[in-house]
């Protein structure tokens, strides 16, 4: 059974100027204990339906599934009282900002100890040792006095350590990672990168890692989903996706990969993202595509068969190299 | 802390000295002359009235007056009513009491109520509740306060009968003042009922002195929790699996608090000053009555003094009020 189960997940956004579809159709499941990286540029999509998984969108959102389920619970129909149950401990979750999510009325202490306060019986002192124990487990040097530091006197990279050690305190299933090293320093990207490798590879949960950096993808991810405009076009494993993509975006977002480049210009994607108002007919990515026909502009593709990735495509590309 | 402490205190030394002179200044730039208003229709003879003026210094130039004023003041004296002939100190001292229970249980009637009133309409904002309860705000802070008083008198006190009409205590009770706290001295006396006639007393004077700083309290708290809802910290603790309640009211509130401190520290501040209309409608014997009773006589001592008491108390107040923002706001404190 997977971890998490998703189909057909679509989220509508009410808006001053009609409802917007931010993800549409979008299929996934997560096994335990693997990294699946969702990649995509911005305005795909890909945190808002992470964040339909949580139930952390705003009110204006309407989140619809056949189905959506952890370790086999249906949570669209489970009171939030037991979704609050799930969210914390199984599923936990990190984000983008890791200055701004962190409450800078609290001390450190008090944001990781409330966590297992609320999710675990432990004592005052056993919740102290097991705060101390996280700091260390991410990273963070001098655990015991970090704990009364205030968010404001901790670095980016060190909030994002805190953000990881309060995430992981009750050992969840799954740790949905959204963008967790954009914000940082270069230099300190690849350490919480690593850092949540090193986590997943000791405590056997799984890893959503979503982010628009191919290299990180390339470096950490067992499984790929790739979204475009709230779309998922192309799922694949990670190293079919890269030698042998089947959808043009795909190809695309690997082409213009700095180290993959040819010659001495880099390879853009024309165009942007297609916003609320100015989505086109047929498949969403025809505007920007080197292939798209007549066909790609009137008829809204299928998705191909799971060998060649599910890609959302008249015409997938690399189909003589389809996965077995 | 302490150098921010210390930096603080410093500050109120120039504040004082200012303040003391316009106290001093404005009373005097008012027309009337004090002697002629004391001596009433009758009169004073020339003779008499140099005399009186001579007792008291207007007869020297006014400079000289306010250096001699504000000696006195380094010793701790503040003059004598030119009315009743009793220290301005000792005066304020006995009225004050009565102004600052009153203040204190309207400012905590407005925080309670005020606070979760904000809190609610930021959350289900925009629904019928946040209209209604921001409506009604607006109509608290708009109303008249002597008219809200009247109302709430003939209501309460002429119709039901549930509230006395003015005063602090029923005449069936006499005891010393102790504290000079109706609630406390009506406790220490022993005798029975006198609380219950204190709490009833105060019932009204609190409601009218508490509305407008509750509805400002109320929309300033739904403001700052608003803004403070969108943050990604907010969104942290929802992602922690904790109660509506806890996100709300722990991690939303505490942030959102911190610029409501600031506008109760005014209201408290304002308050300290003595409630004029309010003291005023339901006879209230508070430093509010006092001090327009003393502006009217042109009782420049009481005047003066009472506006450098009131001034020193409201700074006393904005320091508390800094104090605790560091309290509540790391920030600020680790600086």
């Amino acid at each position: 059974m997977p971890l998490l189960e998703v189909r057909n997940l679509t989220v509508t956004f009410d808006t001053a100027s009609g409802p917007f579809k931010a993800v549409s159709g979008v299929d996934l499941s997560i096994e335990p204990n693997e990294i699946m990286a969702i990649v995509g540029e911005s305005g795909s999509g890909k945190s808002v339906g992470m964040l339909a998984v949580m139930g952390l969108l705003p009110k204006s959102a309407t989140v619809t599934a056949d189905r959506l389920a952890f370790e086999g619970q249906d949570m669209l129909t489970m009171s939030s009282r037991a979704r609050r149950r799930i969210i914390g401990r199984e599923i936990a979750m990190i984000f983008q900002e890791p200055i701004a999510s962190l409450n800078p009325c609290f001390t450190v202490g008090f944001q990781i100890g409330e966590m297992l306060k609320t999710h675990t019986s432990l004592s005052r002192g056993e919740r102290h040792r097991r705060s101390v124990e996280l700091l260390e487990l991410v990273g963070m040097p001098e655990p015991e006095r970090r704990l009364s530091a205030f968010p404001h006197q901790l670095s980016g990279g060190m909030s994002q350590r805190v953000m990881i050690a309060m995430a992981i305190s009750c050992n969840p299933k799954l740790l949905i990672a959204d963008e967790p090293t954009t914000a940082l320093d270069v230099t300190i990207q690849a350490q919480i990168l690593d850092l949540l490798v090193a986590l997943k590879n000791e405590t056997g949960m799984a890893l959503a890692l979503i982010t628009h950096d191919m290299g990180v993808v390339a470096e950490t991810a067992d499984r790929v989903i790739v979204q475009y405009a709230g779309e998922q076009v192309e799922r694949q494993q990670v190293a079919g996706l890269f030698s042998a993509p089947h959808h043009p975006y795909t190809e695309a977002l690997l082409r213009a990969l700095p180290e993959r480049a040819i010659g001495n210009r880099l390879p853009a994607i024309p165009g942007v993202v297609p916003g609320q108002g100015d989505r086109p007919t047929g498949c969403v990515f025809n505007p920007r595509c080197p292939y798209s026909t007549e066909m790609c502009r009137e008829v809204v593709p299928p998705h191909q068969p799971i060998e060649l990735g599910r890609a959302l495509c008249h015409y997938p590309r690399n189909t003589e190299k389809a996965a077995a | 802390m302490l150098r921010f402490l210390a930096t603080r205190v410093g500050l109120l030394i120039p504040t004082f000295i200012g303040v003391s002179l316009v106290a001093f200044g404005f009373i005097r730039l008012l027309p009337g002359d004090p002697i002629l208003i004391f001596a009433g229709e009758h009169g004073i003879t020339p003779e008499r009235y140099h005399q009186v003026a001579m007792q008291y210094g207007f007869d020297r130039p006014i400079w000289t007056q306010y250096f001699h004023y504000l000696g006195n003041l380094l010793h701790g004296d503040f003059g004598q009513s030119i009315v009743t002939r009793r220290p301005v100190l000792r005066e304020f001292i006995t009225l004050f009491p009565a102004t600052l229970e009153l203040s204190v249980c309207a400012i905590v009637f407005a925080v309670i109520i005020g606070v979760p009133a904000g809190v609610l309409a930021a959350v289900k904002r925009g629904s019928v509740v946040d209209q209604g309860l921001m409506g009604t705000a607006l109509v608290g802070y708009s109303m008249p306060v002597f008219w809200w008083a009247l109302l709430l008198v003939i209501f309460f006190s002429g119709i039901l009968h549930w509230t006395p009409v003015s005063g602090r205590m029923d005449l069936l009770y006499f005891f010393k003042p102790v504290t000079g706290f109706m609630l406390i001295d009506s406790l220490l006396s022993g005798q029975k009922g006198a609380f219950t006639s204190a709490v009833s007393h105060l019932i009204l004077p609190t409601i009218v002195l508490g509305t407008i700083p509750l509805a400002v309290i109320a929309r300033q708290t739904r403001s700052a929790m608003l803004e403070v809802l969108g943050e990604d910290y907010v969104r942290t603790a929802r992602a922690k699996g904790l109660s509506p309640f806890r996100v709300v009211g722990i991690h939303a509130l505490r942030n959102a608090l911190i610029p409501v401190i600031t506008t109760i520290g005014l209201q408290v501040g304002m308050m300290m000053a003595g409630a004029i209309l309010t003291e005023t409608i339901f006879s209230w014997p508070g430093i509010g009555k006092w001090m327009v009773d003393s502006v009217f006589r042109r009782d420049y001592p009481v005047v003066q003094g009472g506006l450098i008491l009131i001034a020193g108390i409201i700074m006393i107040v904005n320091l508390v009020v800094d104090l605790l923002y560091g309290l509540v706001n790391p920030r600020i404190r680790h600086r």
